[in-house]
């Protein structure tokens, strides 16, 4: 065991950051053709016309076609997660036919010989539109008489989805302190690099598909069925993908089209969206009102906790759309022991971009408000935020421990990871500057923040998704194949995305096998090669495609042990394997490598009788509980009260994610993770004016921080082992995105407590701040 | 993102330059470091019928000492005035307040005169110029015209300059003894433009301010300068209890409006705020 914990550089990095590599939008084919949508300018009106003619005479365009136009063969956009029996589930045409319910939704499309043609002809598409109320608020979409999304269905709620545990009026009956608040996640955009890209070539009766995509397997799946293309037939390729953070979790109405088109035409056909295309259709993320209701003892002891949410779907269910904020109903108690909890969830419809899975999914939600009210709770009974929370805590000797949810938490040490980050973080000395910078009123107020996390990772056991009704299983594939010089290839079903799986997946090939690291490549993002799969998303990728790859490396050297014990003339149990060498035991020269053994099998002269000529092996890992990693984060942030600009000036992160394959990769991870946490709590906002129409649609206007915004981060790591895995490893992903957010806030509330201010709503923006301020001093 | 169709001409004299504007008149567009024209074309809100891209006209990108004043070419870009020694010793609140100016790799296309042709309110160099009295060298066929700062800058995305008229570069008249400098921006992200920026210098003799200029990015459709803050500051002694009670007038005169990233009231509390710590900090106190 040597490469796994070692901190290697990424061996697909050089191509990546060149971009000297197959992105979507490099592959250039013989003919190929190029369409452009026409999207609305309206968030809500009714198709009464759509005039293509003019469209169609202009240079270079091939086709133009409406939603009408394709009404027959463009099929309705999937929806996998049906998370209530009687859940409204609208239509939803790749391409408005009659209706438009969020502005930027496509209403034609032009195919033209290059992208510039397709672009011009756009403005030449006539629309006739009559505009209906669009509808923008979600509490006012619930009240009596609202206008309607969707009129057909009479209401603008999806569902309404719910779970309880414990005996919630006894918590609160008589708590000595009961804190209420809500919350808001603000709606955000998922920024990946590389915006989505898709090429469809037809080939006979077969498609292959190139998509930017995090989930080449289960799109495949989904457009078969969608467009009737059988999926024997159908190849779907997620080249080099630049990011996605979920984004690219989606079965999108461009990929859709695209497909069509090109056997309609029977020409490669592609699209790339803009960046202000993608801030429009690219699904959002978040977007919850959080009203939250916690009673607790006057030694600060939870006693209960009341979840009610209402979670902003947009105009259609996607994806996974409905069941995001589900996938924090279980999160919310966190760390945190207590007798009683209740969750309730409204998915409400309004006339803007579909919401859907982003980095974290669910989790963050629950981790702000959770962290948050525990800020709030150590305010109001004047404790130290640390010693509420160490009040409240499972203790490290309690685990495994069954959580108000009914999860079971395998491993973790909260009290570990929290003195390791108030050490690195100087705690005390900070809480020092911050009392004598009172003392002075200084302009420049310090507040520090803490979080103290856990998340549900490694999704997931197929039983608990079938429990929820969502539509798939949670278990990854992976295949090993032993080539005849020894070398090695990977298959894994997972889909990376820029989280350096050809670098980690070859470490932990190289010490199950004993090859060289070097020997070893993966392949991935290839329905024809890496044939079998569930993807990459919700921190799963190690977590169970890694465990599956460990699977298949066993069976590899299961299949070698019987092959070298017949040419090594010994009993397969006499045979001792170590460092890819097979050796008898007690007689360490009479071995053969591994790589010999591929040979002698690839050969095949000499195999004991009834052996197939073949080390190759498949495994696939369906895991029998999530993961959980944790961490303490603390953030301690400089308010200028003058002007309500907030810096970081130091961010500490310990995170607790068992086992480490890379040190490298888990550093990146947690970096950009910390960025994107730390970017909803000042920056990300996605906003739609009165009329509905998206006012962010680009990047002066949909702030995303560079590196110069940051602070530098301090991170560090406590290993607890998962136990639920034969690589203890717990998946980080998200951690980095779950923590920061409360930290973040948190921080810059104790900075201004002083004044009387407890809440600033996300982002926290100079002028919130500044009037949050003005508020507070008021009062 | 995809532009419109164009014609593209690539002149390398400033003769040329001018006589392909007057030959395509209003449809001409010049292109300078491209980094505010080109967004514009994408997004398809301007659309030219030919681009004159003065990329290969070197003389534009002179930067020249002429005897009182210092002249900087239309083309030299961001990244060029940072570095360049007359500008930091005649010039330094341009070097200074370009520096803050986007990010390096805008620093390197963009240019002194796309940033003052394009007179976006919220650009840093248009209050910059105004705050140093700059003078404006423009040209077309008709001949050379000269604009003070105070005349160019017009409203929202509008210069005098005419269609047809090239923009030479800016004069700077160097200022003598005593002068401190500041430019205080305040934005969201370092990559951000300002929601207000605030160009000062203060000269002061004898413990008195004997002259103040200050002038505000953002706070209206275009650059102005605070008068009634310099008029309150002569003669006075330099202290932060003067400046902050000069900058209490900082708003006067403004009409800023609001946007995604601060309203108008919120705009005007910051210019207060901001031209107190500008004018400290050029003071040196
Ligand atoms: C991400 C980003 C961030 C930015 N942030 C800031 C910021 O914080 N502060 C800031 O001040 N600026 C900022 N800018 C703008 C930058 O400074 C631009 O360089 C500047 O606004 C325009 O200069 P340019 O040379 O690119 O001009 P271009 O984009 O080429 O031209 C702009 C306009 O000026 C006209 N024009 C250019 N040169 C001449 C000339 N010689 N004669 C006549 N007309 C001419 C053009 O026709 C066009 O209308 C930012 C730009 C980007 C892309």
């Amino acid at each position: 065991m040597t490469e796994v914990g070692t901190a290697r550089k990424r061996s697909e990095d050089a191509r990546l950051i060149t971009g000297n590599t197959q992105w979507t939008d490099n592959i250039q084919l013989p003919g190929m053709l190029y369409v452009a949508f026409l999207r609305s300018p309206y968030a809500h009106a009714r198709i009464v016309n759509v005039d293509t003619s003019a469209a169609l005479d202009r240079p270079g365009v091939v086709a133009v076609f409406s939603g009408a136009d394709l009404a027959g063969e463009q099929g309705g956009l999937p929806c996998a997660w049906v998370v209530t029996p009687d859940m409204v589930l609208p239509d939803h045409p790749p391409i408005a036919v009659t209706e438009v319910r969020y502005s930027g939704e496509p209403v034609a499309c032009v195919v033209a010989r290059d992208r510039y043609a397709a672009a011009d002809a756009l403005e030449a598409i006539d629309v006739d539109y009559e505009p209906l109320p669009p509808v923008l608020d979600m509490q006012a979409a619930l009240a009596e008489g609202a206008d309607l999304v969707h009129s057909d269905k009479g209401t603008n709620k999806s569902y309404t989805w719910v779970f309880a545990n414990g005996d919630l009026d006894a918590a609160f009956l008589d708590a000595a302190v009961v804190i209420e608040r809500e919350y808001v996640q603000q709606r955000l955009i998922p920024s990946a690099m590389e915006p989505r890209s898709v090429v469809c070539q037809p080939f006979g009766d077969q498609m292959t598909v190139w998509s930017s995509t995090q989930i080449p397997h289960i799109l495949r799946v989904m457009l078969a069925s969608v467009t009737g293309v059988p999926e024997q037939n159908l190849r779907v390729i997620a080249p080099d993908v630049g990011g996605g953070f979920g984004s690219k979790l989606q079965v999108y109405g461009e990929e859709v089209i695209t497909l069509i088109l090109a056997r309609k035409l029977g020409k490669p056909v592609k699209w790339t969206e803009s960046r202000s295309e993608g801030n429009q259709t690219v699904h959002h993320g978040r977007d919850q009102i959080q009203r939250l209701r916690l009673a607790a003892d006057a030694d600060g002891r939870i006693r209960g906790l009341n979840v009610d949410l209402l979670a902003d779907m947009g105009a259609y269910l996607m994806l996974v759309t409905p069941g995001i904020p589900l996938l924090g109903a279980f999160m919310f108690p966190a760390i945190y022991k207590m007798d009683a909890y209740s969750f309730t969830c409204t998915g409400v419809f309004t006339t803007k971009m579909p919401t859907d899975a982003y980095r974290g999914a669910g989790r963050p939600e629950a981790t702000f408000a959770i962290e948050r009210l525990m800020d709030e709770l150590a305010h109001e009974l004047d404790l130290d935020p640390i010693e509420v929370r160490r009040r409240n805590w499972i203790k490290h000797d309690e685990f495994p421990y069954e959580t108000v949810c009914g999860l079971t938490y395998d491993s973790g040490n909260y009290e570990a990871a929290t003195e390791k980050a108030l050490q690195l973080f100087e705690y005390d000395k900070l809480r020092a500057e911050q009392a004598d910078r009172r003392e002075r009123h200084d302009t420049v107020q310090l507040g520090i923040g803490v979080s103290t996390f856990t998340e549900m990772c490694g999704l997931a056991p197929s039983r608990v998704l079938g429990s929820l009704f969502y539509g798939a299983g949670g278990w990854e594939h992976s295949a090993v194949r032993m080539l005849p010089t020894g070398k090695v290839e990977v298959l894994t079903g997972s889909s990376a995305h820029g989280q350096g799986h050809e670098t980690a997946w070859a470490q932990i090939a190289s010490d199950a096998l004993g090859v060289p690291f070097e020997d070893v490549r993966v392949l991935h993002g290839d329905t024809a090669i890496s044939h079998k799969g569930l993807d990459t998303y919700g921190s799963r990728s190690l977590v169970v495609g890694g465990v599956a790859l460990v699977g298949a490396c066993v069976k590899v050297v299961d299949k070698a042990r019987v092959v070298a014990a017949h040419l090594l003339e010994a009993d397969a149990s006499d045979l001792t394997f170590e460092n890819g060498r097979f050796s008898v035991r007690g007689v360490p020269e009479q071995g053969m490598s591994i790589q010999e053994i591929a040979g002698a099998t690839f050969a095949a002269h000499n195999l004991p009788d009834g052996i197939e000529p073949s080390l190759d092996s498949e495994a696939t890992f369906d895991p029998e509980n999530f993961s959980f990693p944790h961490g303490t984060h603390l953030c301690a942030a400089e308010v200028d009260t003058e002007t309500g600009f907030v810096k970081i000036r130091k961010y500490v992160a310990v995170d607790d994610i068992g086992k480490v394959v890379n040190p490298l990769i888990v550093e990146g991870q947690v970096h950009g993770g910390l960025a994107q946490g730390i970017s909803q709590a000042l920056y990300e906002e996605a906003v739609y004016d009165v009329d509905g129409n998206l006012q962010t649609t680009t990047l002066a206007d949909y702030l995303v921080p560079s590196a110069s915004d940051l602070p530098t981060f301090t991170t560090d790591r406590t290993e607890t082992p998962a136990t639920t895995n034969p690589l203890g490893v717990k998946g980080v992903g998200e951690a980095g995105t779950i923590a920061s957010t409360p930290a973040v806030v948190n921080a810059i509330v104790d900075a201004l407590r002083p004044f009387g201010v407890s809440d600033v709503r996300m982002p926290c923006t100079p002028e919130r701040v500044w009037r949050a301020l003005q508020e507070g001093v008021a009062q | 993102m995809i532009p419109g169709s164009f014609d593209y001409l690539r002149p390398t004299t400033i003769g040329e330059a001018v006589s392909a504007l007057a030959e395509s008149g209003e449809d001409a567009k010049v292109l300078a470091g491209g980094q505010s024209l080109m967004p514009l074309l994408r997004l398809r809100l301007a659309l030219p019928e030919v681009l004159v891209d003065l990329d290969h006209v070197a003389e534009l990108r002179e930067i020249r000492d002429t005897g009182d004043s210092v002249f900087i070419g239309a083309m030299a870009t961001h990244h060029q005035v940072i570095k360049d020694p007359l500008v930091r010793a005649h010039a330094p609140l341009i070097a200074q307040a370009t520096a803050t100016v986007a990010d390096p790799a805008v620093r390197h296309r963009g240019t002194l005169g796309g940033s003052l042709a394009h007179a976006d309110p919220a650009g840093d160099l248009p209050a910059v110029i105004l705050a140093l009295d700059g003078v404006l060298i423009a040209q077309s066929a008709h001949g050379p015209r000269e604009i003070p700062a105070a005349d160019f800058f017009e409203d929202y995305l509008t210069s005098a300059l005419e269609p047809a008229e090239l923009l030479l570069g800016v004069r700077i008249p160097k200022l003598g003894t005593g002068w401190g400098f500041h430019y205080e921006k305040f934005h969201r992200t370092a990559q951000a433009w300002a929601i207000v920026g605030v160009a000062c210098g203060v000269r002061r003799a004898n413990g008195a301010i004997e002259e103040c200029r200050v002038a505000l990015t953002n706070m209206g459709p275009a650059p102005v300068r605070a008068h009634e803050v310099e008029r309150a500051l002569l003669g006075r002694v330099a202290t932060q209890n003067a400046f902050k009670a000069a900058a209490a007038h900082a708003a006067e005169g403004t009409a800023p409006t609001g946007d995604l990233h601060g309203s108008a009231e919120y705009r005007e509390h910051l210019a207060r705020v901001l031209t107190a710590r500008a004018l400290t900090t050029a003071a040196g106190i």
